[in-house]
């Protein structure tokens, strides 16, 4: 469960944003769309706690994002909020499995490797998981970047852009996974994209302007 | 798990790691060898020069005196007069005086004469068999016995003088009557026998070289000098000196007689007339430190003789080579430099690819801390694998230089021996270098903008 208060940010004289309010619970999906520029983005990282509004407030549950110091802003980032990326970061040096793993260990000092082989399966990266990430497609990076997503069961799942980079066929396959994991895992699912082919699919929806 | 990831990362990029990696094991590596080198070359001097306040030798460089007669390792300056060096040996200032007289050597290690002291002195025992006493019986140390497989009662020929390729002395066979224990001092590469046996051994070829000189001398001689010669010839046992102040003839004689005696000596054992022999050097302890003070001035004022001090002389050594061991280190920490300054390039050129790394490890729960010890890690542990490198390959290099330097100086070092204060500091200086090359990538790290670095992606 997700909800936001009045929140404003402004980067410096001259871009400053308002947003509306947003809410979202358990298992639900939120999409966000509006043209570049209208602060698609900056919403997104002020609602993972990457950025802290000027003013107003984002609780996650009944946690208030903005008393939280840095350290443990960082902490519940880990433990609470899951980040799908337009494009998938990895560390290079680490396997597809190893990364996911890493995502448990950083945020609960646990290695969760058989969940992380469970998601991963689910995902259909079973052959992938003792390869280097740069060695997979575009598609099984976006995949193994919701298994990391998803690893430590969030009460958030954020994804930004998560099918601009993806073909018709795949674009909608991550759709529907996300949407479906969101309900198995019980997680808020909140989207934000400029593309056209998800706003079908998700019949919640907010426009920036 | 930032460790392990930090060891990944590290070897993600081989080629950047082994060049950090090969600049400081050579960096450590050059530095624990002078390190050991230094200590260990210190040390053996020191030892060897325990319990000596001067040598007493021929005049010329006294550095080449003390290398020759307290080391073993350099040619002797040259011969002095047993008998004027007993002037001295014999003061009230002398606690102890040992006479050297070097002679032969075989296959390489050289032939001393001396007295049963010189063993003493450098705490060496007989493990086997007994002293020398009788001329031509000799002791081996420990090192000769081991390399030249030498047991008691085994007879050998010495080759004259340093070198292995010398005339051999066939006319006496050493016989080995002791082994000696090791001490790690010069004593064990040398083979020692009583200083008679050394003159008589040279004696003997000297005169047979004369004899017919003296025959012929003999014949341009007329019947009017023989009784002289033959008053001479028995005043000849009792003083050589006189004999040898006596015309040209009567030396020749002199060295004639000489022979008939001395064959007769060795065969009953006797000890060898000490007058007009010559020896080496001669090791002092003083009783009283006025010795060390006026005797270094006072000796060659008076006497064709020297009086060095090893103490000065070592130190004047140790000053020589400091100065190239000097340039050797500086050099070292001039590469300790570049590898610190390589590692700082190799993380600040990775920072820029890596920053999304960074970013997300944030995103997934990693604090500042956690990025910024990510960073420092992967830096010492660069470091500590070149240290381990480098001390394990200045062993090697020691060891090598060990195998060179026992050939040609008899001077063996410990490769497995620890300055553990030095390398201690050494260990400290390598993580320093490595904190010190990661400090401006591990600071942009911690101070990643998380969210702009993703907005911007």
């Amino acid at each position: 469960m997700i909800t936001t208060k009045d929140i404003r940010f402004s980067y410096g004289k001259g871009t400053s944003f308002q947003f509306p309010d947003i809410t979202a619970s358990k298992g639900d999906s939120l999409l966000i769309t509006g043209g570049s520029g209208k602060g698609k983005t900056t919403l997104l990282h002020l609602l993972g706690g990457l950025l802290r509004p000027q003013s107003g407030d984002v609780f996650i549950d009944d946690t208030s994002l903005s008393v939280l110091s840095d350290r443990k802003l960082d902490h519940f980032r880990g433990k609470n909020i899951g980040l799908v990326l337009q494009q998938s970061y990895f560390v290079a040096s680490l396997n597809v499995l190893e990364n996911v793993v890493l995502a448990s260990w950083l945020a609960t000092g646990r290695h969760a490797t058989e969940k992380a082989k469970q998601l991963l399966e689910q995902l259909d990266l079973k052959d992938h998981m003792h390869k280097l990430p740069s060695q997979l497609s575009i598609g099984q990076q976006q995949r193994v970047s919701i298994a990391r997503a998803l690893i430590n069961e969030p009460k958030l799942l954020l994804a930004d852009e998560p099918t601009s980079s993806l073909d018709d066929e795949n674009a909608y396959k991550v759709a529907d996974m996300l949407s479906g994991l969101a309900k198995q895992f019980g997680t808020a699912l909140v989207i934000v994209t400029h593309d056209q082919r998800l706003k079908d699919r998700f019949p919640n929806q907010i426009t920036l302007s | 798990m930032i460790t392990k990831i930090a060891w990944k990362n590290i070897w993600f990029k081989p080629l950047n790691t082994l060049l950090s990696i090969i600049l400081l094991t050579a960096s450590v590596a050059i530095i624990t060898l002078l390190i050991l080198l230094q200590d260990q070359f210190e040390k053996k001097f020191s030892d060897n020069i325990d319990g000596i306040d001067m040598v007493l030798g021929a005049q010329g460089s006294p550095l080449q005196l003390i290398l020759s007669s307290v080391y073993q390792v350099d040619a002797p300056t040259g011969n002095i007069d047993y008998t004027e060096a007993k002037k001295w040996m014999k003061h009230p200032f002398v606690e102890t005086a040992i006479p050297l007289a070097f002679g032969d050597n075989y296959r390489g290690f050289r032939i001393v004469g001396t007295t049963p002291e010189y063993l003493h002195k450098y705490g060496a025992e007989i493990t086997n068999g007994k002293i020398f006493d009788k001329n031509f019986e000799v002791v081996v140390g420990s090192t000769v016995a081991q390399k030249m497989n030498i047991k008691v009662g085994d007879k050998f020929f010495g080759s004259h003088g340093d070198s292995e390729e010398g005339e051999v002395h066939e006319n006496h066979a050493y016989i080995v009557t002791g082994i000696a224990s090791s001490t790690g001092k010069v004593v064990d590469n040398l083979i020692l026998c009583n200083i008679p046996s050394v003159w008589a051994m040279h004696d003997h070829e000297h005169d047979h070289e004369n004899e017919g000189e003296a025959v012929e001398d003999h014949d341009h001689e007329g019947h009017g000098h023989h009784d002289h010669e033959a008053a001479e010839e028995a005043h000849d046992h009792e003083d050589h000196m006189a004999a040898e102040e006596e015309g040209e003839e009567h030396h020749h004689e002199d060295g004639h007689d000489h022979d008939h005696a001395e064959e007769v000596h060795d065969h009953v054992d006797m000890p060898v007339s000490e007058e007009g022999k010559e020896i080496t050097a001669v090791l002092i302890k003083f009783k009283s430190k006025m010795g060390i003070v006026t005797w270094p001035r006072l000796i060659p004022q008076n006497t064709k003789m020297q009086g060095a001090l090893p103490a000065i002389e070592i130190n004047r050594l140790f000053t020589l080579f400091g100065i190239g061991l000097d340039a050797l280190q500086y050099l070292a920490y001039g590469i300790m430099l570049i590898s610190g300054i390589s590692i700082f390039i190799a993380l600040f050129n990775t920072l820029k690819e890596r920053k999304y790394e960074f970013a997300l490890l944030r995103v997934n729960g990693a604090s500042r801390l956690q990025l910024l010890m990510l960073v420092l890690i992967e830096s010492l542990l660069l470091c500590v694998t070149g240290y381990i490198f480098g001390t394990i390959v200045g062993r090697l290099a020691l060891s090598f230089i060990s195998g060179s330097s026992e050939s040609e100086f008899k001077i063996s070092f410990n490769p497995l021996e620890f300055v553990w204060e030095k390398e201690g500091y050494l260990f400290l200086l390598t993580i320093f270098v490595g904190v010190l090359a990661a400090v401006i990538p591990a600071v942009k790290a911690y101070g990643l903008n998380i969210s702009k670095t993703l907005a911007n992606a």
